[in-house]
Formats: C-alpha cells, structure tokens, sequence
C-alpha cells in the first residue's frame, strides 16, 4: 500500500537508471546515510565505536571488496586476511616513513599497493579455476603472513614483530591512536566506506561490472561476445584487493591501533569475510553490509544477552554463542540459499504486493 | 529464543545496570576459558578470581570495601580483548586494572589504559621495555619480564655447562609462539648470544602450536645442547611430547614459566621426568592461604568454578593467585595513600607504583616462603626480576623448585630496555618523566 511505485513516471534515461529507481527506497537510503552521518556522531560512545560500528563498517568495506572478486567476477578467493595484511602493513610503512603524509593519501596508497600485490596473484586465474584457484590463492595467504613475519623490515625493525599506528589528524581531529575521539574514528571509517560503496555499486552496474557477471556466469561466451578474460579478471583483482587493502589499513590504524600479522590476518579472517558474503548474498553490496552485521554483531548480541541479560557464566555463553552462530548460519542458508539480501529482496516484493497478494 | 524472553532479559539487564549500589572495587577479568589456550587460561583465571572472592568472604574486601569481579571471556584473541576491555572499563564504578594475561593484548592495550588512565598489570608477560617506569607511567609487570627469563635460562644453562666461558660454541634453539609473545626473548638471546659466542636457533611455531612436525625434526637434526621454549596453550603439551618422541634429553629442555605447568608436562607421561621450566613462585597447596580457599571459597559454594577444587595448588593456579595478591596489595597500598575508600584507577596507579610486599608481608598473607619480596618504584615497574628453575618430577606427578633465585643479568638488559621504551616514547609523542 505505501510501498509502491504506482504514478511514478520516468521521463528520462537518467531517472530511469537512477542507482533506487523507486522513490521509497531512495528516501529510506537517504534516511538511513544522513542518520549514520549526523545523528549517530552525537550519541557514540567508546564501547559503540571500538566494538560494534566499527568492526562492522570495515569488515563491511572487506566484504564488497571479496564480493566484487567472488560475487560479480566469480573468482573464489581465500587470500583475503593477506591482502588485509598488505593493506595495513603498507600504511603502517607509508605513516611511519612519511609523517607528513596526510592519512587519507595513505589509505588511498595502501589500497593502490594492495591491488599490485592483487593482481600479481590473479595472474594465475586465468589458467586455474574454481576450486584450484582457492588453493592458490590460499598459498598468496601463506606467503604473506609468513613474509610480514620474517622480514624485519616491514615492522620496522620492533622487538616483537608488533606494529603499532602512530597518533595521525585529519581536519584538526585525530583518527588514528587511542586519543582519538569515537565520533572521529566513526565518522572517518563511515565516508570510506561510504563513498567506496557507492562507486562499487555504479562499477558494478557498468560496463565493467557486467563483463564481471559475464565472465562469472560463463568465460568461454563472454570471451566469444568480446570480452577479454585476461583484462577482465585483472581487474576485478585489482579492483577487489583495492577495498580490501582499505579495509586492511582501516582495521589496523583506526581500530586496532596495533596488530601482528599471525593473528590479526590469519586464515580465519579469510573464512570469515568469505562466509559474510555467502550469508549476506554473491553479487550484492546491500549483502556485504548485512553479512558483516550478521557475523560481526550477532556473536556481540548474543553474548551480550547472555551474559548481562540471562546471568550466564562469560565461558558458557561463549559455547552456547558458537553453537548459536552456526546454528543461525544453517537456518538462514536453508530459508534463504542466495542469502539475506534476497531475503530482503523478497520482503520487498512482497511489500509492494500486500495488502493484495496474488 | 523468542521476542518475550528477548525483552524480559534486556528488561532484567537494565534494572541490574539501573539500581544504585555500594561503592565496590571493580576488577574487570579478562579470561579464556575457551578456545586452544584455555588448558592454561582456566587455572589462571580461577586462581585469579578465587583469591578477590577470599578476600570478600574471608575479611571483607579490601580494608572492607567489597571487590566486584567483571569476568569476560576473550579466548586469547586480542580483537574479543578490544571489546572485552570497552565494555568492562565503565562497568561498576569502574574499572581499578587490567591483568589481560595475553602479551598481543598487552601491546593494543598499552596506548589506551595510558590515553585512560587506567593501570595495566602485566605480570611476568607483556612489553619488557615497560618496566622503565619514566615512560610507561601506567604499566607495570612486577615481579619480572621476558628479557630477565631469559638471561637466567642462559646462566643455568651455563651453570650446568660449567660457567659462561663453556657457552662458547654451544647451540641453543629457541622453539618459540610465532607472535608478539613469543619472540620477546629473542633480542637478548641474540646479545647474549654474540657475547658468549653461542649459537642461536630461532624456531617459530604458528599459532595454536598443534603441528611441530618440523621443527622437532629439525632439532633432531641440528641437535642443539639446550632447548628454550616461549610456548603457550596447546604449544606447550605438543612440544614435551614431541620433544620425547625424539629422546630430546628433557634436562636440556627449558620452559619459560607460561610452559612450565601441570597439564603441559601430564600429556607426555613418564618421558616428560626431568623437564625444566622458570618460576618466579611456588608450586603445591600447602600454604595456608590455599586451605582458607578451599574453606571459604569452595566449601563455601563461591567459587566461579567448582569443579576446580582438587586442582587447586597448581602452578599456573598459584599463578593467578599471586598476580591477584599483588593487585590486591597495589589497590590497598593506593587506599591507604590517598586515606580513601573509594579509589579511582589513578589511586591504584599510585599503590602499584608503591608496592612493596616483602617476604614478612608474604607470611601474614597466607604465603611463607611462596616468592621473593617485591618492590616497586617510579623507574623501575619490573621489581626485583628474579628467576629460579624448577623441575617435573614424573612419578610424584610434582613440579619442585631445584634452584635459588637467579639474579638477572641488569647489565644485558638495561640498555634493550632503554632503547626500546626510549623508541615508544618516540613514537607515541611522550616526553619521559622526572623519577626522584
């Protein structure tokens, strides 16, 4: 009933591309940015920034990275906690040898680094597929933990092999470093993250994303129709690595503050953004948002509930939370195999149909 | 789960949060007692807890004030640490400090109790270069560090070899945790080792330390004369029993003292005889501060886990006990500077850096005999730093102290310090403090 696009005419091309054709959706979007970037600022507390928002928003920013490589282009990769690794160490190296850098050229950077180490390991998609290239770049994982681990290099020679992010400013305010102020850090992390979204939604309804979808959906016809797998691949490699070298940079200076690379970017944290986009559904930015939500909150949620709402031991809860978690994964992946965003799809036509279905 | 009893619990949980209380000392415990480190997390944590819950039961709290513990599990893992430390350093009336009983932690937390101002009590583990009190104003990791253990590993290794001068040509390996944690003693190991002209052998082991195929096959190779180990968690048992799958003389092998507990030596059975591990206190239940735990805190139904009771005594059991009693005697030394009953975290701050537990003090608490006498001062937040060795005795299934205490060698040491808190200071902007 309110949710229906009757009586709204396009008498444009423009109007009818628009990234939310539908007038409803496009307030709600509105709504929902305007609220993340001016209300929330006001009421962020420590506990709200550093373990809800946002490890939400930049595991978010890793998930579109995985989901353009995975998702659109159709190439499965395992190498996501290196390519995090590339990200932050290459900021960690660009802050400390450069302090005068502003930080955002550094971020930028360190994606631009990431997505050459990307694509160097994307070479070999063209000869592997599937599978095979899971291994292989699940090898690319391997070798650069391993890297950043030997070579003293790249952690600036600390007696521990830990790098820690030195106190960096932008507009006056300070982003990174444990003085930096919750609303900084949100507000920050949510414009990359922001306007790396909407540029991964118009390339993925271009040009480029669609040669993607074409070599995803069937390489040897989209190399019949023209399209050039090599190019293709390469860049949905360098494209993808790109985000996740950002995210990379922003889970080490802005979140963590300070990280070792067996840890922080370990092979679980390539399961982890792979299964949030399986939950949060192939092919979807809307998806890579709700699978990070759903694996980084819902495990907080459900502790939280247990421990301070039901009294339950923090050991016990942390069990039950496991079992809980794979539980729900099952659950969504049996209602919904193409995950939450096309559940929400689905709630969506169903909406514009009610209050007479048919 | 449904909707009802979503919001009954929420409801439950804002009326905790919303009545008034006391004025209680929080003390947040951040524990693992999940996860591949929860062998050596769970008897930590209960040592830890049980002795805050002694103190409740037994006198009170803290010259009467009630202690509140705020338990939350971080599985070793230093991102569930970020949230843990968030969400527990406002709860109550907040938190007093921190034992995160994690060195990866330890180091994302440093910059952050500083930026608070809440003390970290890191103790025996964590940044060594931190007990340069000038720079580290908040962090202290009485009664030793890393760098210390491992100048007294080499001195024994060189007293059984017949003084420092037999080093000379000797292989020692290093099986070390492949993190933060694990490559602490490697700096002074290399110093020492171009002073007394060993060799040294650097064998990481990634985490959670399950497979070591490799690197036991490898030191059947090179078969050094002595073994360190940095190990933690499932690390620890994996290596004793590969160590003995290979007859790697055991009195040759030596644990720091996070390798050096009951169930890392227990899965190796009768071939672990002999293993050698540092300890900084003893071992056993025969003190009487153990038979007040069992009194009050177990027999008393307090204790957090009661299945624990016949473990109690054990090394890494008395561990966390000791770190509590000193945490303990740091808040009460704070209350009785600032005359309060109600300290903040600076007021501890205060108490920590006015420690001073002497052995006189140990007795009245329940612990003769049990550690050397700290004390700490506004330089020096590591106190005395001194090691002794123990050894597993297979049969009685008894770990036993077999040596003195060993001083550490401050002349190796003190220049690392120095330079590494000195590059932290640089770093993070701090300008060192006056020390009088």
């Amino acid at each position: 009933m309110f949710y229906r696009e009757a009586g709204q005419f396009k008498t444009s091309y423009r109007a009818d591309q628009a990234l939310f054709p539908i007038a409803q959706d496009r307030y709600f979007v509105i709504a929902v940015v305007l609220a993340a970037f001016v209300v929330v600022p006001f009421v962020i507390t420590d506990y709200w920034a550093n373990a809800l928002l946002l490890p939400f928003l930049i595991y978010a920013l890793a998930a579109i990275g995985l989901n353009i490589l995975t998702g659109y282009c159709g190439q499965l990769s395992l190498g996501t906690g290196g390519f995090l690794a590339v990200g932050a160490y290459a900021s960690y190296k660009l802050m400390t040898a450069f302090p005068e850098l502003n930080i955002i050229i550094v971020f930028l950077l360190s994606g631009l680094i990431t997505a050459m180490v990307g694509v160097l390991f994307g070479i070999p998609s063209l000869r592997i597929k599937g599978f095979y290239l899971a291994v292989a770049t699940l090898a690319s994982q391997f070798f650069i933990v391993w890297l950043f681990n030997k070579v003293p290099w790249f952690f600036n020679y600390s007696a521990t092999g830990q790098i820690t992010v030195p106190p960096r400013e932008v507009l006056g305010f300070l982003v990174t470093g444990p003085n930096a102020s919750p609303a900084a850090t949100y507000l920050f992390t949510l414009g990359f993250v922001a306007v790396f979204a909407l540029m991964a939604k118009n390339l993925a309804r271009g040009n480029v994303g669609r040669s993607w979808m074409a070599i995803r959906d069937m390489d040897i016809a989209a190399e019949i129709i023209g399209i050039r797998p090599l190019k293709t691949k390469l860049i949905a490699f360098a494209v993808s690595s790109f985000y996740i070298g950002v995210a990379g940079a922003l889970l080490f200076a802005v979140w963590l503050g300070s990280a070792e690379p067996t840890e922080a970017f370990g092979i679980d944290q390539s399961f982890l953004i792979l299964f949030m986009i399986i939950i949060g559904g192939l092919g979807s930015i809307l998806g890579s948002f709700m699978g990070a939500a759903f694996m980084t909150l819902m495990p907080i949620f459900l502790k939280n509930f247990m421990v301070d709402g039901l009294g339950v031991q923090p050991a016990l809860s942390e069990h039950v939370q496991i079992v809980l978690m794979g539980t729900l994964i099952i659950f969504f992946l049996i209602v919904e195999p193409h995950g939450l965003a096309r559940l929400w799809q689905i709630a969506k036509e169903k909406l514009r149909i009610w209050p007479f279905p048919y | 789960m449904n909707l009802k009893q979503l919001t009954l619990g929420l409801a439950a949980a804002a009326a905790m949060t919303g009545s008034a209380y006391a004025y209680e000392l929080t003390v947040p415990t951040l524990d693992y007692r999940t996860g591949p480190y929860a062998p050596n997390g769970i008897p930590f944590a209960n040592g830890f807890s049980d002795y805050f819950t002694l103190l409740n039961e037994r006198d009170g709290g803290i010259n009467g004030v009630k202690i509140k513990l705020v338990p939350c599990e971080t599985s070793y893992n230093t991102k569930k640490g970020v949230e843990c430390y968030e969400k527990t350093k406002n709860a109550g009336n907040g938190a007093l400090f921190y034992s995160p009983l994690s060195t990866g932690m330890t180091y994302q937390l440093i910059p952050k109790v500083t930026a608070d101002g809440i003390p970290l009590y890191t103790m025996g583990y964590g940044r060594t270069s931190a007990a340069n009190g000038k720079v580290f104003k908040w962090v202290f990791n009485v009664p030793m560090t890393y760098w210390d253990g491992a100048t007294v590993a080499v001195q024994y290794a060189a007293d059984k070899s017949g003084g420092m001068d037999k080093l000379k040509g000797k292989k020692i390996a290093l099986v070390y945790h492949n993190s933060a944690y694990g490559k602490e003693p490697i700096r002074t190991l290399e110093v020492m080792s171009k002073k007394y002209g060993f060799e040294l052998k650097l064998l990481p082991v990634d985490h959670p330390g399950q497979e070591q195929k490799a690197t036991w096959l490898q030191i059947r190779r090179d078969r050094p004369d002595w073994v360190f180990m940095w190990g933690w968690g499932v690390m620890n048992q994996v290596a004793i029993k590969e160590a003995a799958s290979i007859r790697f003389p055991m009195d040759h092998f030596i644990g720091v003292w996070w390798s050096g507990s009951e169930n890392d030596v227990l899965p190796a059975g009768a071939k672990a005889d002999g293993y050698k591990a540092l300890a900084f206190h003893a071992p056993g239940a025969d003190f009487p501060l153990h038979k007040d735990i069992i009194k009050y805190v177990y027999d008393g139904g307090k204790a957090v886990d009661p299945s624990y009771k016949d473990r109690v005594g054990e090394v890494l059991y008395n561990r966390g006990l000791v770190n509590a009693l000193w945490a303990a005697e740091a808040i009460r030394t704070g209350m009785n500077i600032h005359k309060t009953k109600e300290p903040t975290a600076a007021q501890v701050r205060d108490g920590f850096e006015a420690l001073d537990v002497s052995e006189a003090r140990l007795k009245e608490l329940g612990l003769p005999g049990f550690t050397f006498g700290v004390k700490v001062t506004c330089a020096n937040h590591k106190g005395p730093g001194k090691v002794a060795v123990q050894s597993w005795d297979a049969k009685a299934k008894k770990w036993s102290i077999v040596t003195d205490f060993y001083q550490p060698m401050d002349d190796i040491t003190g220049p690392l310090v120095e330079e590494d808190s000195a590059k932290f200071a640089k770093e993070n902007n701090i300008t060192p403090r006056e020390c009088k």
